[in-house]
Parts: structure tokens; sequence; C-alpha cells
């Protein structure tokens, strides 16, 4: 009979997070990294400071080992396992010890702290971002931090309401796929399903004002007129790539230097279709690699610019009975908490193994690290492996 | 309120079996933790729409729970006493929604931080109760089929990865006459040992004809019900201050009724049919998420003898620019992607199957519909092995189910 092992969830993740050591170690030829400590090559000058970049991909909506890095799941990540994963510092063990709901565990992964927000409900993170901390310390202006988010519900993420810090000190945010409902005047029924909010709720989606000044910033910021964007969408196969056109787009454009872009394809998981949320898996992979390679030919942009990756979170096991497998992220066990982040770039040793157990929260710090930035109030902790 | 402030007239608008089974264990709902009294009733309210096996489940809780002394009571669930709640949870009406109280309790934990410490200790009641269960001794083995990948002409990647190392794996099965053997199998196990709710079919298309004691659901037929749900969900949302919790709550609380779809004659069926689509995610959408939530719920809620899940084809996703161009036309099927599904499928088939009891003696069957590609789990069956022998399904079922 099978058990619910959730009483040795931190031996399983430790496990977890093994498996993921020694099948990049086999597969990617990559290093194991604790010797390595010492040694950071990261370059502390003010000079290299100030043209630092630095862009956080998350995974979009969550992923299993066992459809990534396990030895049955690498099949889906070709470019990350192949391409990335060589020239990356790469963290086995990543927990969220949140709550895991897409918006309230991003906007965790942008404060440094575990919020409690509603994960459904409009509102902004309960602790500065790492936005408001990059612009206030480096007295940055507000075109230096953007955030490309899949869905309305992630409109505020880009600043606290917290005093000291909060509106107008925050990341500009855009929202691609609310863009795209705008510039159509002629909605069809299917059109309006694409546009549904989110894949957890997939009927709800919160309203939102200002239509026209997100439309003004397509022609003002992008350069591209609403003819175009309409014309380009029309091209693609789903909202992250039209979130990755996005954020190439004001690379090229307006260079921020922390770009923050939230995938979500994968959380079509949630309507229970395996196949679905792996051809997700395997499109996030893709785009991934389009980004890094982006980054690498963009002038702005090539040779000073860290990127991290990591999920959010995970999602159930397949043997935990309080959930249903790949579906959901429901039930808190070690598999929707435990997962992974990659660094690649600049300042970032290469090809290298760290299964050093860190946190999610951890993002915040080990970025002011890197870039310069005290985040006061996060309770995550620099990691020591990058600053 | 808490559960010490529980009485009789607590249970007022109960459905009559449930009201009585919550009068006749009010002492034991007494002595419980605030933490947990809402998560029981919430079993407890829907008594008369339970299955058999359900009932006779919950019947054996409360009895224990009446058994407890109050020293084994607060050993039980002292890490139950040990969570906190809120006083808005408090003030909520939990008896008489305690599905409702359970959703907006899960947001509490998680947003306080508990979420762990309950999870661990709801693993503990349960490990309890298992241990003091009573093992049934089903004269019937439990047998499972799956047959997934109906219309897919071929298919060059592998199949059943996740199950082949608990079984045989058969690469020249006979596809005539399968689908037939599979469906007189289960129709010749409802027949010898009939008992209500034992043996199930789910369909993600079109019933097969199938004997009346057969209990079963299907995608097509509850069309209706779907459409019906789809529109009144649609509803909800437009209504002022609807939000996804307060959708979820309006959902929990519909009953065949409210849908006004024809139902069939038996309620507790209807009841299961519509909860299937409102606490289902995507089950109103893809036949191959209904066919795979179905087979859970029917595991976990009915605990048949017998249980066969036919997938069909559902609807292919469209890509954004596809729906970008407009026009909305006759929904496109895919094959082939659902035939991925229904492979995940079978794996989740077999993994909540071997949750229930006598797991030992259950056997399993996933076949490739209409090619040779099968695999067959039993306690006769060799695990990790393969065969490329000819065989005809009916030998196959013979082998695995002993």
């Amino acid at each position: 009979m099978i058990v619910n092992r959730s009483s040795d969830g931190l031996e399983t993740a430790v496990s977890v997070s093994r498996t993921r050591r020694e099948f990049l170690r086999d597969a990617a030829g990559l290093a194991l990294g604790g010797a390595l400590i010492q040694a950071s090559p990261f370059v502390r000058a003010e000079s290299v400071r100030k043209k630092r970049k630095v862009v956080v991909v998350t995974f979009g909506g969550g992923a299993r080992d066992q459809e990534t890095f396990a030895p049955e799941g690498q099949e889906n990540i070709p470019h990350m396992l192949n391409e990335m994963a060589p020239q990356s510092s790469f963290f086995t063990h990543v927990t969220n010890q949140g709550i895991l709901g897409h918006y309230v565990a991003t906007a965790s992964l942008a404060t440094g702290v575990y919020e409690t927000l509603n994960n459904f409900a409009s509102v902004a993170p309960e602790h500065p971002t790492i936005f408001e901390y990059f612009r206030k310390e480096l007295k940055r202006p507000l075109s230096d931090a953007w955030v490309v988010a899949p869905s309305n519900g992630f409109h505020r993420i880009g600043e606290s309401e917290v005093k000291g810090f909060g509106p107008g000190q925050g990341a500009r945010v855009i929202l691609p796929k609310r863009l795209l409902g705008l510039t159509s005047s002629a909605g069809t029924a299917d059109f309006e399903h694409l546009l549904h909010d989110n894949y957890e709720t997939p009927l709800y989606t919160p309203a939102l004002a200002g239509g026209e000044v997100e439309l003004q910033q397509l022609e003002t910021i992008l350069k591209l007129s609403i003819g175009d964007f309409a014309a380009h969408a029309r091209t693609l196969s789903s909202p992250d790539e039209l979130s990755l056109y996005i954020a190439k787009r004001l690379m090229r454009e307006e260079s921020p230097s922390l770009l923050w872009i939230t995938m979500h394809d994968i959380d079509v998981a949630h309507s229970g279709a395996y196949s679905l949320y792996i051809e997700g898996i395997r499109r996030t992979d893709r785009l991934c690699a389009e980004l890094w390679k982006a980054i690498q030919t963009e002038p702005e942009y090539a040779g000073n610019t860290t990127m991290f990756v990591l999920p959010d979170f995970g999602r159930d096991s397949d043997f935990d009975a309080g959930g249903n497998g790949f579906q959901h992220h429901r039930t808190g066990d070690s598999a929707s908490r435990t997962t992974w982040m990659m660094a690649l770039g600049a300042g970032v040793r290469q090809g290298v193994v760290y299964d050093t157990p860190i946190q999610s929260i951890d993002l915040v710090p080990s970025i002011g690290a890197m870039m310069g930035f005290s985040p006061s109030q996060s309770s995550g902790k620099s990691i020591r492996e990058l600053a | 309120m808490l559960p010490r402030e529980l009485k009789a007239e607590s249970f007022a608008s109960y459905p009559p079996q449930a009201r009585a089974i919550a009068t006749e264990h009010l002492g034991a709902l007494q002595r419980l933790p605030f933490a947990f009294a809402p998560s029981l009733l919430r079993e407890v309210i829907d008594f008369d729409y339970k299955f058999p096996a359900e009932r006779s489940t919950l019947q054996d809780e409360l009895s224990t729970l009446d058994s407890l002394s109050d020293a084994e009571l607060h050993q039980w669930f002292e890490a139950f006493f040990s969570i906190s709640l809120s006083s808005t949870l408090e003030n909520f009406d939990w008896v008489n929604l305690p599905a409702q109280f359970v959703e907006q309790q899960a947001a509490y934990l998680w947003s306080t931080h508990q979420l762990d410490g309950f999870r661990k200790a709801a693993t503990e009641y349960g490990d309890r109760l298992n241990r003091l269960r009573k093992p049934e001794l089903n004269r019937l083995s439990r047998v499972g089929v799956a047959i997934i990948g109906r219309e897919v002409q071929s298919y060059s990647s592998p199949l059943f990865k996740n199950l082949r190392k608990h079984g045989t794996y058969f690469t020249n099965v006979s596809p005539q006459g399968g689908l037939a053997c599979l469906m007189a199998a289960l129709e010749e196990r409802a027949q010898n040992y009939p008992q209500p709710f034992a043996h199930w079919y789910v369909e993600g298309g079109d019933l097969e004809p199938h004997g009346s004691h057969i209990a079963s659901v299907s995608y097509r037929a509850l069309t209706p019900t779907r459409n019906a749900l789809l529109k009144r969900m649609q509803e909800e949302i437009s209504r002022p201050g609807m939000g996804p919790e307060e959708l979820r709550a309006v959902m929990a609380r519909l009953t065949p009724t409210d849908l006004k779809v024809e139902t069939g004659t038996d309620p507790v069926l209807s009841r299961f049919e519509l909860k299937l689509l409102t606490e289902g995610s995507g089950t109103q959408i893809y036949s191959t998420a209904f066919a795979q939530w179905a087979s859970r719920e029917v595991l976990r809620r009915a605990q048949p003898l017998t249980l066969l899940v036919r997938y069909a084809p559902r609807q292919r996703q469209r890509p954004m620019n596809e729906l970008l161009a407009g026009g909305i036309g006759q929904a496109e099927l895919d094959p082939v992607g659902s035939l991925i599904d229904g492979d995940m499928g079978a794996y989740y088939q077999w993994i909540d199957q071997q949750r229930l009891s006598e797991s030992e003696r259950s056997s399993f069957i996933a076949w490739f519909e209409d090619h040779q590609i099968a695999v067959a789990i039993g306690p006769a069956m060799p695990r990790g092995a393969e065969s490329n022998t000819a065989i005809d399904m009916e030998k196959l079922f013979s082998m695995a189910v002993t």
C-alpha cells in the first residue's frame, strides 16, 4: 500500500536536491561547489556595480523535478540542461516556506519576506520590494526597474505601500496580456479565454483601470504602434512568448538595470492535462534560452548582466494523498516547496553545483549584495556562494 | 462558537441522516479541538449523499472517537489543540457551512505558517485511524482498468513508463475485441458480486452499453450540466464583489437542482457527478481531466471493487495566434495529447488504487486502445518484465486477475 510520507519531508527534500546535483554532474559535467565558496569571483568595484544589470526569471507556474532535472524529465529542458546549466552556478536545494500561490509567492521573492497577502486580491506587497530598495539607495530613475508579468493580478507587484518606500519608488509593471486586450477592439469568445487571468481561477480576471496610459507605454517606451504590437502577437503561440517579446523590447528601448520577468504558461497544469503541462515546460525552457541569448547579444547587457532563473515553487508529489500530483501546489509537501535556482552571467562561477539549502527569500539580499543596496526589511540571507 | 458549545439543535438544518449521526455522536464532537471539528463536520453534513464505503468509514471514525477516554483523546489531538485560529473563524457559522469554513481555515493556516503543523497532525491522525481499522475481507480482489489513446493511429514514444516497473509490459496484445472483453469482465464481476457502487465505469466520451448494476459517469452525458455550470459561473463572476474565493464558495453550495438540468434518479450519484465538475479543476473543459479526476474520486470515495476508466480525445488547446485570428468553429480534438494525459491518468489511477485496503491482492491493466501495447500489474505478474508473446485480452486479464 502506498503511504503518505510527508513526515519525512526534510529527508525527501535533501534526497531531491542530491538527485538534481548528481544528475547535473553526470549530464552537464558540472562540479560540486562546496570547496569553491571562499573564492567568489564577484567583482565589487563600484564602477562595475554601476553597469551591473540583473534579470530575474521566475520559471513560471512551478515545475517538478521529474519533469525537469530528474533523468526522466531531461527531455523537456534541453536548452537549460545543455546550454545554460554548464554556464551557471546551480543551486539544487531552494525551499519556499511561504504560501504557495503564484502572486503571493512572487511577491515574497520580490520582497525577501514570506508575504501573507491574499493571493487573489489586488493588493501591494506588505514589505518594500527589491525595486524600491534598488531605486532608493542607488538613486535610480523609474525607467531602471521593470516587471513583465503575466496577469492582472500582478499589476501591484512593483511596489509596496510601506512608509519611506511605496508609490512611485518601485518598478514599472507591464502586463502584456492586458496590453493585448486593450489593443483588441473585437474580442471573440475564444480571445476572451486567452485573457483569463490565471489557471488557478480560469474564469476570473480582476478589473483594472487606466488602459489609456498603458497603451501610451507601447508608443512612447516600447516604440511600438498598437497595430504592430497586435500583428506581432498574432505570430506567437502563448502569453509567455508575448512576455519575452515585450522583455526584449524593453531591453532594447529602456535597458533597465533590474528586469523581472514572471513566466506563467506552465501553470496550465491546473487544467489537469499533463501533456499541456509538459508543453509549457518545454516552451519555458526554450524562452529562457532565448532570453539568455538576447542578453548576450544586446550591447547594454552583454558581459555585465547576471540572470537568475528559478521556479516560484514546485508542484505536489504524485504520492501525497492530499493532492492530485502535478495538477496543483496545495499540499505544502516537499515536492511543492523544494525547487532549484540557476544563476548565470557576470560574476557567476560557471559549471558549479551547490546543494547547500537556501530559501527563495534569499534572492533579494543576494541581489542587493551584488548591486550594492541593503534590503533592510528582508528576512532572507545573502547567499554566500554569490555575494 | 467552539465545539464544546455544540448541542443537538446545532444540527437542525442538516439532512436527516446527517443530523441523526451528528446527534448520536454529539459527545465526541463536543470534545474535539476547534482546528479539527469543522473538517469532520464537513464529512458528516454530506452523510446522506455519501457512498456506502464512505458511510462505513465515517461511522467507524465517530465510534472510535466515542471510545477514547479524555486522556486518549488529548493525546490523539494534542497537535490540533496547539493550533490557534482567529476569532473571525470562531464567529463563522462553521457548523452549517463546514466546507466554506475549511477553505477559510486553510487560508488562515497558510498565512500564519501553521499549515505544515496542521498537515503533520492530520497525517498522524489518519495513520492512527488506519492502524485501528479492521481489514476488509472482500471475497473479490480489486481490479482497475485504464483504456487510453482512443483515435490515435500511431505513437512512437514509450508508453506506461511509470507503470512498467510494477508489472509486466506486453507489446503483442491482440487488439481485436479488447474493449468488449474488458467491458464483459466488468459486467461479469458486477453480476457475480452485486453491491451498490462497488463496480464503476468512467467514460471520457460516450458510454458503451453496460448493465444497470454498474455505476457510471460520462463526460459526454454531463454536457448539459457542464454547460449550465459554466453559464452559472459566468453569471456569478459578473456580480459586484465576486472574487475567486467567493466563486469557489458558491460552487461548493451548488446542488443539481440549482442548475435546473435533468439528472439521474440516484441522488447520491447525481451529487457526485456535480461535485466532479464543481470541485475538479479542468473537468468542465477537458475530457481527460474529467476522466482522471473521476477515477481519483471514485477510488477515494466509493472504494470500488472494479473500476474501468476509458479516456477519449479532449479538445485541443488552441495556441494564442489562432485565438487572436478569431473564428470559433468546431472544437478540434487532440488525440495524441489526450494519449499523454491518459498515460499519466492511468498511473494516478493505479496509485489511488494502491491506497485502498488489500492492495497487495489488487490487479491493474492499462491498455493503449486498439493497439498491441498494455501493462498488467497483479500478484502473479512479474515486475519490470516485458513480454512480446502474442496474447489476447481475455488471456491477459485472466493472468493479471487471479
